[in-house]
């Protein structure tokens, strides 16, 4: 128990003092899932809209199929990622294997399904009564379907900020495509994992409450500027 | 109708926003890192992560999880930066693994310990080069009331007592093993075949037998928890005295000795192998006078004694230490 309260000291020390290796892998992080999140939104938004919108046979079955791929265990996501990418894989000669870009394409496809089924489920949850009374009023179904986007605006940043959680905090794919190399591609859960296999568990868990606290600075700021809309 | 506009034009906006900040903490991440005093080097924190031009080449190793969860690699890696320049990236695995990183060519060069499957790599066509540059001992630790009485035995005799005092009472005498194709899993392996017994029989002999499937420090804190026996490196050992409760007990055997080998990836057989000069550069350079002292050294300050000993000056005399040449000749 003695190790927790080191482990809040001595990530409050870590944090005042700056300490450069923490803070480049700190920043690393951030922006690996940022770029992760980003571009996975940027595909499955969409797709989650045009199958909400769309009816279609078997519209049941493919939602089911993408709810089940929520429960991708990260170390397969790596694993499958990996076999494509590694130098004798069919992608290998992009020599993407140890690099931050291989644990971008790890960490979009974990995402994928979840952010998909999401904003299927996001859209439903305003669907019925926006879709009636703006037909009713006389807009164009382009036009119901910018304001039921509109209205399900909370739940798709709700849902970026999951996506972004789910990405920043698994270790699996991170350690398995990127390698943990330091200062390059060591970001905060491989760093954790690095220093429980060294034995220093106050460090550790010093990691653990600073990637804590960027979830918690991310997810406040997207909250500020949502409410500011 | 006009609040159905207002609506479109927020509609539109709020996307493209969450998009800028999005693309705004990306690039807010390299200005901060960039006017740094360089952490670890001259890079930005954005060329670090996404080197997008083509800079200094990148030389990728594997290594086994000994030598990097010490330390050493750590003290070395900049050495060898700034010697060669060229970015040293390091990646560690057990020597299974390791050797796979090596097969599908994903690294230039891999440090390993486990001659049989390292033969077996450089008889494949995977492997030139094989060259020893360190080496140490294994040893058994197990809980200080020693239950199954292996204090002072040779390292055959004590697998025999802890197989069968395990067999005999498994709540009292348990063995955690690597249990992952690692140098160290290989070497119990070896172990329990010198002590007459096959492994495939061991594995399956009951709850005394753990298998952990984990790296050598997650291995020792387990051993540590269930008051097991388990076999050790002697550097990850003393790394981690004082948080475990398990002791040394048997550290005495020719079967404990441990060598550690560079092996550079063949680039015949692995077309994507580009990088032979430097891993040839690699090999000398820790074959060195001055790589062998800062090895002899290693450790001494903080644990008392070296993690690991230098081959320079033919300090390892015992049965089965590399031949003078494998550790004196340069690649060339």
């Amino acid at each position: 128990m003695q190790e927790i309260w080191q482990a809040l000291v001595q990530a409050v020390n870590l944090i005042i003092s700056l300490d450069p290796e923490v803070i480049q892998i700190s920043l690393r992080s951030l922006y690996i899932s940022a770029a992760s999140i980003l571009i996975a939104a940027l595909f499955c938004i969409p797709i989650g809209a045009l199958i909400h919108f769309h009816d279609f046979r078997g519209k049941r079955v493919v939602i089911n199929v993408v709810q089940t791929f929520y429960s991708l265990p990260t170390v397969v996501v790596g694993l499958f990622v990996f076999l494509f990418i590694s130098r004798s894989g069919p992608l290998g000669g992009f020599e993407l294997m140890f690099t931050p870009a291989a644990i971008v394409i790890g960490q979009v496809i974990l995402i994928m399904p979840m952010l998909t089924g999401m904003t299927i489920g996001a859209l439903s949850g305003v669907d019925k009564a926006i879709r009636d009374t703006a037909l009713s009023s006389g807009a164009s179904t382009t036009q119901a379907m910018r304001a039921i986007l509109f209205e399900a605006r909370f739940a798709v940043v709700g849902l970026l900020i999951l996506g972004f959680g789910r990405a920043i905090s698994e270790v699996g794919a991170a350690l398995m495509l990127g390698g943990n190399i330091r200062g390059y591609t060591r970001v905060l859960t491989t760093a954790i994992s690095l220093e429980t296999q060294r034995g220093d568990l106050v460090l550790s868990l010093a990691l653990g409450i600073i990637l804590i606290g960027i979830a918690m600075v991310v997810s406040v700021i997207m909250n500020i500027l949502l409410q500011r809309y | 109708m006009k609040t159905l506009l207002v609506k479109r034009i927020r509609c539109v906006s709020i996307p493209i926003i969450i998009t800028c900040i999005l693309l705004a903490t990306v690039l807010a991440g390299c200005a901060p890192a960039a006017t740094q005093p360089a952490a670890t080097d001259n890079t930005s924190a954005l060329s670090t992560a996404f080197p997008i031009t083509p800079g200094t080449p990148r030389f990728k190793i594997a290594t086994t999880t000994s030598l990097y969860d010490t330390g050493l690699w750590n003290y070395l890696e900049p050495m060898f930066e700034k010697k060669a320049n060229v970015k040293l990236d390091i990646v560690y695995a057990g020597t299974g693994v390791a050797l796979e990183y090596g097969k599908r060519g994903d690294v230039d060069a891999v440090v390993v310990h486990d001659p049989e499957a390292e033969a077996k790599f450089i008889a494949d066509g995977y492997g030139v080069n094989k060259r020893s540059f360190a080496f140490n001992h294994f040893l058994i630790a197990g809980p200080a009331s020693d239950p199954a009485g292996v204090k002072g035995l040779s390292p055959d005799q004590a697998f025999k007592k802890i197989y069968e005092a395990g067999i005999a009472d498994p709540t009292k005498v348990k063995f955690v093993s690597r249990g992952d194709n690692s140098g160290t899993h290989s070497k119990e392996k070896l172990i329990w075949q010198a002590a007459g017994l096959k492994y495939e029989d061991v594995q399956k002999s009951g709850p005394w037998y753990v298998e952990a499937g984990k790296g050598m420090g997650p291995c020792l804190l387990m051993a540590s928890e269930q008051g097991a026996y388990i076999l050790a490196d002697i550097s990850t050992f003393l790394a981690f005295k004082g948080k475990v409760n398990v002791v040394p007990l048997v550290d005495q055997g020719e079967l404990f000795l441990n060598v550690y080998d560079v092996i550079e990836i063949n680039p015949d057989k692995i077309k994507t192998a580009k990088m032979l000069p430097t891993a040839k550069a690699f090999t000398n350079w820790l074959m060195s006078d001055e790589v062998q002292d800062l090895i002899a050294n290693y450790g001494v300050a903080e644990y008392g004694r070296s993690l690991f000993n230098p081959l320079k000056g033919g300090g390892c005399t015992e049965a089965g230490c590399p031949k003078l040449e494998d550790y004196t000749v340069p690649v060339k």
